[in-house]
């Protein structure tokens, strides 16, 4: 390696080969990949630059699924927000006792990972026609659930239902850090100001909380919108909502065009990319508060 | 904390946990009624011997273990030279790992299937060990975010630099520092990353059914249109096998930290 140290041009190709593998790899099989499906958004069957692709995302039943997964996505990010607020508010400020507050975490970083098939079974065996819930409201108050609440597991709500389980623990994972990080002092300056707990809420603990918790709630959002696996196995095909049309488009063509296909999943793309970036920006913004 | 908060604390946390246990209640409770009027296990039995089951099970697992070595392989020494020579990178490289957490797995295994097919310049999906070897890099392409995270905070906790500098002095290649330093002091952080691998593969769907290949997801998915109790019974399993992961990695953990009191 004597000609190394003499010659300090060769020095930078060398320092990059080590990160080699890992550049050929991500490009091979993350980048390229979607950058197929984007450039094949803005292409025509010949290959020639169109946007035609983007305008006949609004034709047919696509524009109707689209607002269907983003109501499932706005519905059960909101709900998960709100419970997880609460949850890891009543251990974070002592309402209940902090011993709860390890085994909560643990249980939460499990049930965050819990989608997919099992979860749309698990939720099948608790609320679906024959489910424990169903049943136990059935035999022993005459509630029938999908005649008397008009709820059915296999519709909008039964799948933001469903989502909430790992809704929830991941507000809770993400929050309680944020939560923590209020200050006991801000309280007490706020009360010897003579503030009282609803004014402290509203006009220090909630501002510096805010992008936190938008910031989640874009998280959530987009991690109901790429949820496929659950969806699928609940309700198989009978839910209009972009992934199980993306999946059925990927399996069988039933849009008829390929490249209609590749600017569904652009717009998929474009919505989770969306949901991110807001999540990174305003984290960067929450921590200037949290250190 | 005044009574009332109180109150409202406990009603939050127990509507919480009712939410969480009741489906995993009604989920087993459900998988133990294949047997008329009693409880049984006739569907774990059942489906445990179903040939089917073992196949695609044991398909999951090796594909799981698969990608934990091409993870490993691929995120520990990258994430070593960008802390020992490249630290101006890391944003840069963090981001790209991030990637997959941002476009949905649906998408990439979408752009897989049109740019690898037969009649490509990397025909993978051609052969059956092609597109195994193609669900591998997705289930690590899957991964990378989380391995990438566990690897590098244990990377953190350790002296790259005078490490290297130490082996080096000794006369140790790249490979053994690597293999015989670096692995080695990293062992717990590697361990959550691939527990949670594990978790991730096991019961992945969306890369399997799409790329057809004979995996536990994907199975799970279509005996459950067509089989009463066993779909439940399996996905008690899965639940077990998550929860065991999870366990593990909070094992792994406390085994760092532990080794960092200790230091």
């Amino acid at each position: 390696m004597p000609d190394a140290r003499t010659a300090p041009w060769r020095r930078l190709p060398l320092t990059w080969l080590g990160l080699a593998p890992f550049l050929i790899f991500s490009l091979l099989f993350l980048i390229l990949p979607t950058a197929h499906i984007v450039i094949g958004a803005f292409q025509d069957r010949s290959g020639a630059f169109t946007l035609q692709n983007l305008r006949d995302l609004n034709t047919g039943t696509i524009p109707s699924s689209y607002w269907v997964s983003i109501k499932i996505s706005v519905a059960s990010s909101a709900l998960g927000c709100l419970i997880g607020f609460g949850m890891a508010a009543a251990v974070v400020f002592g309402a209940v006792p902090r011993a709860i507050k390890a085994p909560l975490l643990t249980f939460s970083g499990v049930a965050s990972n819990f989608a997919g098939v099992p979860l749309a079974f698990a939720f099948l065996a608790t609320f679906g026609p024959v489910g424990l819930v169903t049943l136990f409201l059935r035999n022993n108050f005459g509630i029938v659930l999908s005649r008397d609440l008009g709820f059915s597991i296999l519709s909008f709500w039964g799948l933001t239902v469903t989502y909430l389980f790992f809704q929830i623990p991941l507000m809770i994972l993400i929050i309680t850090p944020a939560l923590e990080g209020l200050k006991r002092e801000w309280r007490e300056a706020a009360e010897v100001l003579g503030a009282s707990a609803v004014q402290y809420w509203r006009m220090v603990a909630l501002p510096i909380l805010f992008p936190s918790l938008l910031g989640t709630f874009a998280l959530l959002f987009a991690n109901a919108f790429g949820a496929v696996a659950t969806a699928i196995a609940l309700t198989g095909s009978a839910l209009n909502i972009v992934p199980i049309q993306l999946f059925a488009q990927i399996r069988g063509d039933v849009l008829g065009n390929p490249n209609l296909g590749y600017a569904m999943a652009f717009g998929m793309i474009m919505v989770t990319a969306v949901a991110n970036i807001l999540y990174i920006w305003l984290r960067i913004r929450a921590e200037r508060w949290l250190k | 904390m005044s009574l009332w908060g109180r109150i409202t604390g406990w009603i939050v946390l127990l509507f919480g946990l009712g939410y969480f246990l009741l489906p995993l209640l009604g989920l087993t409770e459900f998988s133990l009624k294949a047997r008329r009027g009693v409880y049984s296990f006739d569907a774990y039995a059942k489906i445990i011997g179903d040939p089917e089951f073992q196949a695609t099970f044991a398909y999951s697992i090796t594909m799981a273990l698969v990608t934990i070595v091409f993870g490993v392989l691929l995120v520990v020494p990258t994430a070593y030279w960008v802390r020992l020579k490249m630290p101006w990178a890391r944003p840069y490289v963090e981001f790209i790992t991030l990637l997959p957490l941002v476009i949905p797995a649906i998408v990439i295994v979408f752009g897989y299937i049109r740019l690898y097919n037969t009649s490509s310049f990397l025909p993978l999906t051609g052969s059956i060990m092609g597109t195994n070897l193609l669900l591998a890099f997705g289930y690590t392409t899957l991964a990378l975010p989380y391995m990438y995270r566990a690897v590098d905070t244990g990377m953190r906790t350790i002296d790259v630099a005078t490490l290297t500098e130490a082996s080096q002095s000794l006369g140790a290649g790249w490979v053994t520092i690597l293999g015989r330093v670096i692995l080695p002091n990293v062992v717990p952080a590697v361990l959550s990353g691939a527990f949670l691998t594990f978790a991730i593969v096991i019961g992945e769907f969306t890369l399997a059914a799409l790329l057809n290949r004979p995996a536990f997801g994907p199975y799970l998915a279509r005996i459950g249109a067509n089989k009463p109790y066993e779909p439940f019974a399996l996905s008690v399993i899965a639940f077990g096998i998550t929860w065991a992961c999870m366990g593990l990695i909070q094992l792994a953990n406390r085994f760092s930290k532990h080794t960092k009191a200790a230091q």
